[in-house]
């Protein structure tokens, strides 16, 4: 190798980019030819100049909150008018949905519906998941990584299933609090919609119990000593189909033990 | 969660990336800005389309495009590196001694790098701001990586010549 084929390669050689059998190449030929080694160290040099010479332009905030403006949400800024405008919104919006599940409360006080209550803070939980900056603790699709962030935060082990083969996309999980006691609370997406997946170990009726509460579809049933409630706008046949999914599937807990 | 949301988490938490390069290519606060927007919108508007990947290459590729596109001005691929081996060949240029002489502080390292042509400034900013590899620049400026590893090469070799020229005009 002469100095015109290291003149190339040496950038690559510094970039760490150059195959095993070049790399052995050029550096045998440095270790023999001063003037090559000299561009060596230049370069390393000015490399190291460029990246300490605080080049890199950050985007002026002025900028992401234009472009915040534009896009259908405004997720890019911490504080803009918009932004202020759109919680004060979803404040309204949560104002209102709990009105209306307070009216309901005391409608299902009147009719004294065992269990219902139970309905009630399931989709409310459901509700307020949905509020910005609320759906999730842990953000991951990977069951292995949402079920050890239960671990030390529940005092039972939670199910965690990827149900992406299904059509039920996993992205995350939370602690939430149901009928008085900590839950744990899995995120599953269908296309646009948000199914709350609540679990707590109890026992119940075995087969599932269907109900809808202000346009919400709400599945109970329990398995395995654990009792689960869903939650979701989705339609209530893909809500069965999702808990049929969510049976059939082994959990990351009984699959790393076999 | 929506696709507004989903967007922010997968795309525009590289927007600081984004107007790096934008601002590098363009020269200027205000053509950087722009070009930044356009481009946000218009990932948006591919998002749809954006099957996984590496966010940050898929959005730094159509920052690049809007900026070629906004000058209408796509450079040829090659062109740039033949020119520059055509005035290449002398060895004066990169004489290692006058090399080691230069002191570079920051404003002629920004000067040097702004006054070289864009198709060298991008890779010198992906790789030595951004800290993008061989592979992930060729992803963004759709060229093969035999051709960023020389033009990356070339761009270097330019650089430390206007660090040198600048030195014995002053």
């Amino acid at each position: 190798m002469n100095c015109q084929d290291v003149r190339l390669l040496l950038h690559a050689y510094l970039d760490d980019e150059l195959g095993a059998a070049d790399g052995v190449a050029v550096t045998r030929h440095l270790a023999g030819c001063e003037a090559c080694m000299q561009r060596v160290r230049a370069y390393t040099r000015t490399r190291d100049d460029l990246r300490g010479a605080d080049l890199y332009r950050h985007a002026p905030a002025a900028l992401r909150t234009r472009i915040a403006a534009r896009l259908p949400r405004p997720a890019v800024v911490q504080r803009t008018p918009r932004r202020a405008w759109n919680l004060a919104l979803a404040a309204l919006a949560a104002l209102c949905v709990i009105a209306a599940l307070f009216a309901g409360w005391q409608t299902l006080q009147l009719r004294r519906a065992a269990g219902h209550a139970l309905v009630v803070d399931a989709v409310s939980d459901h509700v307020r998941s949905l509020l910005p900056g609320h759906l999730i603790d842990v953000r991951s699709t990977s069951e292995h990584t949402v079920k050890p962030w239960f671990d030390g935060r529940l005092d039972f082990s939670p199910q965690v299933k990827d149900l992406t083969a299904q059509g039920f996309e996993l992205i995350g999980g939370r602690l939430d609090v149901l009928d008085g006691r900590q839950v744990a609370a899995l995120v599953y997406k269908r296309h646009l919609h948000t199914i709350n997946l609540f679990q707590w170990p109890g026992s119940g009726a075995g087969a599932s119990v269907s109900r809808t509460r202000d346009g919400y579809h709400v599945l109970e049933w329990s398995d395995a000593g654990l009792r689960f409630i869903a939650v979701s706008s989705v339609a209530k046949v893909d809500l069965q189909a999702f808990e049929r999914a969510f049976r059939a599937v082994p959990s990351a807990a009984s699959e790393a033990a076999h | 969660m929506d696709t507004g949301a989903i967007f922010e988490r997968e795309v525009v938490r590289h927007l600081d990336a984004a107007y790096n390069l934008a601002r590098w290519l363009a020269r200027n606060d205000a053509d950087a800005e722009d070009v930044v927007q356009e481009a946000v919108l218009r990932a948006f508007r591919f998002f749809g389309g954006f099957r996984g990947g590496d966010a940050k290459v898929w959005l730094l590729a159509i920052v690049r495009n809007t900026f070629y596109t906004q000058r209408s001005q796509l450079p040829a691929a090659g062109s740039v590196d033949e020119f520059d081996e055509a005035i290449h060949g002398g060895e004066d240029h990169d004489d290692p001694q006058a090399v080691l002489l230069r002191a570079a502080d920051a404003q002629r390292l920004h000067a040097a790098l702004e006054r070289l042509p864009p198709e060298f400034r991008e890779v010198l900013v992906l790789r030595e701001l951004e800290g993008c590899s061989y592979k992930e620049i060729a992803s963004i400026t759709n060229l093969k990586i035999g051709t960023v590893m020389s033009r990356l090469a070339r761009a270097r070799e330019r650089l430390q010549r206007e660090l040198t020229r600048r030195e014995v005009a002053a």
